[in-house]
C-alpha cells in the first residue's frame, strides 16, 4: 500500500481520478444550472494554470503573458460565433448587411479579409489551436534562441500582452474594441445561450480539461518532460549535453499556448462573448496567480488553485463589497510566504505523510515506514 | 469621497426621513392631478408573465459596480436610484406596490455583469433593472435582456448606434451632446480650429468621429489634431507640447477615469492657463464627480456640454439636490449620470401606470411619449427610439468644483443614434 502510495505517478493518478470525479459529479450534482455555468467558466481558465504548471512549473519559463493566447483562442471562436449570427436578415438595418454589426458602426462596409476564414468551423476549431500556438512559437523562436530568459522573457510576455490589448482596442472596426465581440448566439445552428446547451458545454468543457490534463500528465513522464526539469535546474548542462535547449523551451511554450486557446475558446462558448479584458497584463497575472495558489508543480493542483481563487473572489465580493480585494491580496501575499508551493505543497507535506501512516498501520506493514516526507517535486 | 459618503449616511435619520418625506409630498403634489388616488388592481391583471409582483410589492433589480475600477462612478448613479425608488415609495408605490430592489455587483467586469443580469431576470423575475454605466457592460447584458425579454433603464451618456426594444437610454446619445456644444463654442467664442482628445475607446472615437463631421462639413472650422490614450493613462505631456505647437482654438477633450487627474494637472503645470481661454477647453466627459478628483483648482475655467450640472436653477432641480444631498450627506456631488439614473425609476413608473401593467411588452409599448415634467434637469420625454428628448447645457467650470451654467439650447434636443452624414 505504502509503495503504491508512494510511486508518484499512482498518486498523481488518484488525483487525476478524484479530479475527475469531483468535475463530472460532484459539481453539477450540488450546483443549478446558473451556478454550473459560472464553475464553467472558472474551468476555463484552469485550461490557462494547467500550461503554467508545465512552462512554468517544470521548465522554469515564467510567462506573464499567457492571457494572449487565451484571448486569441476566444476571439478565434467569437469571431466564428460572430459570422455565424450576422446573417444578412438578422442585420437588415444596418447600412452594409450581413457583416458584424461593430464593423457597421465604424463605416467598414466589407467584411476584411482575414475574417473571412471564420466562416468555416473546421477552420475556426484549427485556429483555436493553432493562433496561440504559431504566435507561442514566433515569440519563443525569438527569444530562446538568443537565450532571453529569466525575468527577461517575463517582461517581454507581459510587454506583449499590453501591446496585443492596446491593438484590439485601437482596431475597433476589425476587433470590436474595448466592448469586444458580444451577442454570440448559435453555434452551427444550436442555440448555446439555453441552459440545457449551457450545462451541455459544461461536460465538453469538463472532458476537454481532462484530456488536457492527461496529454500534460504524459508530457511529463517522458523523457521529454526529464529534459524540461534538467533545463529547468541545470541549463547549460543540457545544453553542454548536446540537447537543443531552445527546441524544448519553444515546444513547451507553443504546447502551454495551445491549451490556453482551447481554454478561451470554451470560455467564449459558454459566457456568449470576448472582451479585451481577458487579453491583457491583469487576466494574465491573474492566472499566474491561480497557479501559484494550486501549486505551480502540480497539474491537478492548479485546477483546484483557479476553483478556489475564483470561488474567493464570488464569495468575498458577495459578502464584503469594499474589502474582497484586500482579502484576496492578503490570500496571495500568504501564499508567496508561507505556502510557496501552493496548495500541492500543503497536500504533499501535510496530508500525504498521515495518508502513509495511516496505510502503513491498516497493512501491518513495519510501524512508520522510513521515508521522510517526499520531497516537493512535480 | 467614498467614505465620505459613507460616513455620512447614516446621519440623522430624522431628518433624513423629513427631507425625504417633504421632497416627495412635493413630487406627489406635482404628480397628484393626473394620476388621481392610487387604487390597487388585482395581481393577475397587472402581472401576466410571471414577474416577481405580488398584491402589495414589486421587485426591481439594480446592478451597477460597487466594486473595481468603475465603482467611483457608479456609486453616484445607485444611490440615485435608490433615493428614486424610496420617493417613489413613499408617495404610495406602483399601482399601488411597494418597490422591493435587489441590487447585485457588477464588480468593472463586463461577464459579471451578464451573469448577474441573467440572475435577475430568470431567477428574481424583476419587473425592471436600472443599471450599467460603461457601453461595455451594457453591450454585454443586451443579448441577456433581448433573450429574456427584460427592461433596462440605462443612465450613461454614450455613442448612440443602438436602439434596443429592451433599453430605455436616460442618458444622452454623442449628437445630442456634440453638436450642440461645438455650435456654442463656434458661435459665441469665434472658434475656428479644434484638437481632439480621447481615452481610447469606443464613445470617444465615436464622438470624436461625430465632432470632425460637425467641425469640417457644418461649421467650416479644422481639426489640428486628434490623439487617443489607453484608459488609465497618466502621460500627456508629449500631447501638450503639441498642442502647444498647433495652437488650436479649442481642445475638445473626451478623456475619462483616473486619467482626467493627470491630464488637467499637466495641463495646468504646462502653463496653459484655462481661464484665459487660449486655447480654451471643451470637454463632454467631466462631471461633478469626476471634478472631486481632478481638484476644481485644476479644472477651473474649462467648460462642459451636457444634459445636467447640479447648479442648475429651477425648483424640481433644487428639491432633488436637497434630497439627496439630505441623504448621502452634504459633501456629495451631483454629475450628469446620477441625475439620468435617478429619472430611470420616475420613467419606468410613469410608463408602468400608463400601461395599467407591469408587463414588460405593455410597458415598452406606454414608453414612447412618456413625459415627466418634475425630472431635476427640467421637462423631459421619451422619444420613439427609447432615447430622451433633453435640453444640452454648457457649463463653466469653477473653483469650487461646480459648473456655472452659461447656455442652454432654447429647445429640447432630439435623440438621434443613428445619425446620417455623421457617420
Amino acid at each position: 500500500m505504502t509503495a503504491f502510495l508512494n510511486s508518484p505517478k499512482k498518486t498523481e493518478l488518484i488525483g487525476f481520478v478524484l479530479l475527475a470525479a469531483v468535475i463530472l459529479l460532484v459539481l453539477p450534482g450540488i450546483t443549478d444550472a446558473f451556478r454550473l455555468n459560472m464553475v464553467g467558466k472558472y474551468l476555463t481558465y484552469a485550461f490557462v494554470a494547467v500550461g503554467l504548471v508545465l512552462c512554468w512549473g517544470s521548465a522554469g519559463i515564467l510567462s506573464l503573458g499567457q492571457g494572449i493566447f487565451f484571448g486569441l483562442g476566444g476571439y478565434c471562436m467569437a469571431m466564428f460565433l460572430k459570422l455565424e449570427a450576422s446573417t444578412p436578415e438578422a442585420t437588415s438595418i444596418q447600412s452594409t448587411p450581413g457583416i458584424p454589426d461593430f464593423m457597421d458602426w465604424n463605416q467598414i462596409t466589407a467584411l476584411p479579409a482575414f475574417w473571412e476564414p471564420f466562416h468555416s468551423f473546421a477552420f475556426t476549431i484549427l485556429a483555436v489551436v493553432a493562433v496561440p500556438a504559431i504566435l507561442a512559437f514566433v515569440i519563443g523562436f525569438a527569444m530562446f534562441t538568443r537565450r532571453v530568459g529569466g525575468v527577461y522573457f517575463a517582461i517581454i510576455t507581459q510587454a506583449i500582452a499590453a501591446i496585443l490589448t492596446i491593438l484590439i482596442i485601437g482596431q475597433q472596426g476589425y476587433t470590436g474594441g474595448v466592448n469586444g465581440i458580444t451577442d454570440l448566439r448559435t453555434l452551427n445552428g444550436w442555440d448555446i445561450r439555453t441552459d440545457s446547451a449551457k450545462t451541455i458545454l459544461y461536460f465538453v468543457n469538463a472532458a476537454l480539461l481532462l484530456g488536457v490534463i492527461g496529454l500534460s500528465m504524459a508530457v511529463r513522464s517522458s523523457k521529454l518532460g526529464r529534459i524540461l526539469v534538467a533545463l529547468r535546474d541545470k541549463e547549460d548542462r543540457v545544453r553542454f549535453s548536446g540537447y537543443d535547449v531552445a527546441a524544448f523551451k519553444i515546444f513547451v511554450f507553443c504546447f502551454a499556448a495551445a491549451i490556453s486557446g482551447i481554454g478561451g475558446a470554451m470560455f467564449t462558448l459558454q459566457v456568449g462573448f470576448m472582451s479585451p479584458t481577458f487579453v491583457g497584463i491583469v487576466p494574465s497575472i491573474e492566472m499566474v496567480i491561480f497557479c501559484a495558489v494550486g501549486g505551480r508543480h502540480s497539474l491537478i493542483g492548479a485546477v483546484y488553485g483557479t476553483l478556489l481563487v475564483n470561488f474567493g473572489k464570488t464569495t468575498f465580493s458577495e459578502s464584503f463589497p469594499e474589502l474582497w480585494l484586500f482579502a484576496m491580496g492578503g490570500l496571495f501575499i500568504a501564499v508567496v510566504m508561507a505556502f510557496p508551493n501552493g496548495l500541492a505543497g500543503l497536500y504533499k507535506s501535510h496530508a500525504e505523510p498521515l495518508l502513509e501512516r495511516f496505510f502503513a498501520k491498516a497493512g501491518e506493514r513495519r510501524v512508520g515506514s522510513a521515508e521522510a516526507p517526499a520531497p516537493i517535486a512535480e | 469621497m467614498q467614505t465620505d459618503k459613507k460616513g455620512a449616511a447614516p446621519r440623522s435619520m430624522l431628518r433624513r426621513k423629513l427631507m425625504i418625506g417633504a421632497a416627495a409630498l412635493a413630487l406627489g403634489l406635482a404628480a397628484a392631478p393626473k394620476l388621481g388616488l392610487a387604487q390597487t388592481p388585482p395581481t393577475s391583471e397587472v402581472n401576466t408573465t410571471d414577474l416577481a409582483v405580488t398584491d402589495d410589492t414589486v421587485k426591481v433589480g439594480i446592478l451597477h459596480s460597487v466594486t473595481g475600477t468603475m465603482a467611483i462612478s457608479e456609486t453616484g448613479s445607485v444611490e440615485a436610484e435608490k433615493l428614486a425608488i424610496d420617493q417613489i415609495n413613499e408617495m404610495g408605490g406602483v399601482l399601488g406596490r411597494k418597490i422591493e430592489f435587489i441590487q447585485e455587483d457588477g464588480a468593472s467586469d463586463w461577464p459579471t455583469f451578464a451573469e448577474k443580469a441573467k440572475k435577475l431576470l430568470v431567477e428574481d423575475k424583476v419587473a425592471a433593472v436600472f443599471g450599467c454605466w460603461t457601453s461595455a457592460s451594457r453591450k454585454a447584458v443586451l443579448p441577456v435582456f433581448e433573450q429574456y425579454n427584460g427592461m433596462l433603464y440605462y443612465p450613461t451618456f454614450y455613442e448612440g448606434l443602438e436602439q434596443s426594444p429592451n433599453v430605455i437610454y436616460t442618458g444622452q446619445e454623442a449628437t445630442q451632446q456634440i453638436i450642440a456644444g461645438l455650435d456654442w463654442v463656434s458661435k459665441e467664442k469665434g472658434a475656428k480650429s479644434f484638437y481632439l482628445l480621447g481615452s481610447d475607446y469606443i464613445w470617444p472615437r465615436t464622438s470624436n468621429k461625430i465632432a470632425r463631421k460637425h467641425i469640417e462639413d457644418h461649421l467650416g472650422s479644422k481639426v489640428v489634431g486628434e490623439d487617443y490614450f489607453p484608459l488609465g493613462a497618466t502621460g500627456f505631456n508629449s500631447v501638450i507640447n503639441k498642442i502647444k505647437l498647433k495652437k488650436p482654438d479649442v481642445i475638445y477633450a473626451i478623456i475619462v477615469g483616473g486619467s482626467n487627474v493627470a491630464f488637467y494637472k499637466q495641463l495646468k503645470a504646462a502653463g496653459i492657463d484655462m481661464t484665459k481661454e487660449k486655447p480654451l477647453l471643451l470637454t463632454i466627459s467631466v462631471t461633478e464627480d469626476e471634478i472631486r478628483g481632478i481638484g476644481g483648482e485644476n479644472i477651473v475655467g474649462a467648460y462642459a456640454a451636457m444634459k445636467y450640472f447640479e447648479s442648475l436653477k429651477n425648483e424640481n432641480n433644487e428639491k432633488f439636490v436637497a434630497a439627496f444631498k439630505a441623504k448621502y450627506g452634504e459633501d456629495s456631488v451631483i454629475g450628469d449620470v446620477t441625475q439620468a439614473a435617478y429619472e430611470g425609476p420616475w420613467l419606468w413608473k410613469a410608463a408602468v401606470e400608463k400601461a395599467g401593467s407591469f408587463d414588460i411588452d405593455k410597458v415598452r409599448e406606454a414608453s414612447p411619449g412618456i413625459e415627466l415634467t418634475t425630472a431635476p434637469e427640467g421637462y423631459v420625454k421619451i422619444h420613439e427610439n427609447h432615447h430622451l428628448w433633453s435640453k444640452t447645457r454648457i457649463g463653466h467650470a469653477q473653483t469650487d468644483g461646480q459648473y456655472e451654467v452659461v447656455y442652454e439650447t432654447k429647445d429640447l434636443v432630439e435623440p438621434n443614434p443613428f445619425p446620417e452624414g455623421y457617420q
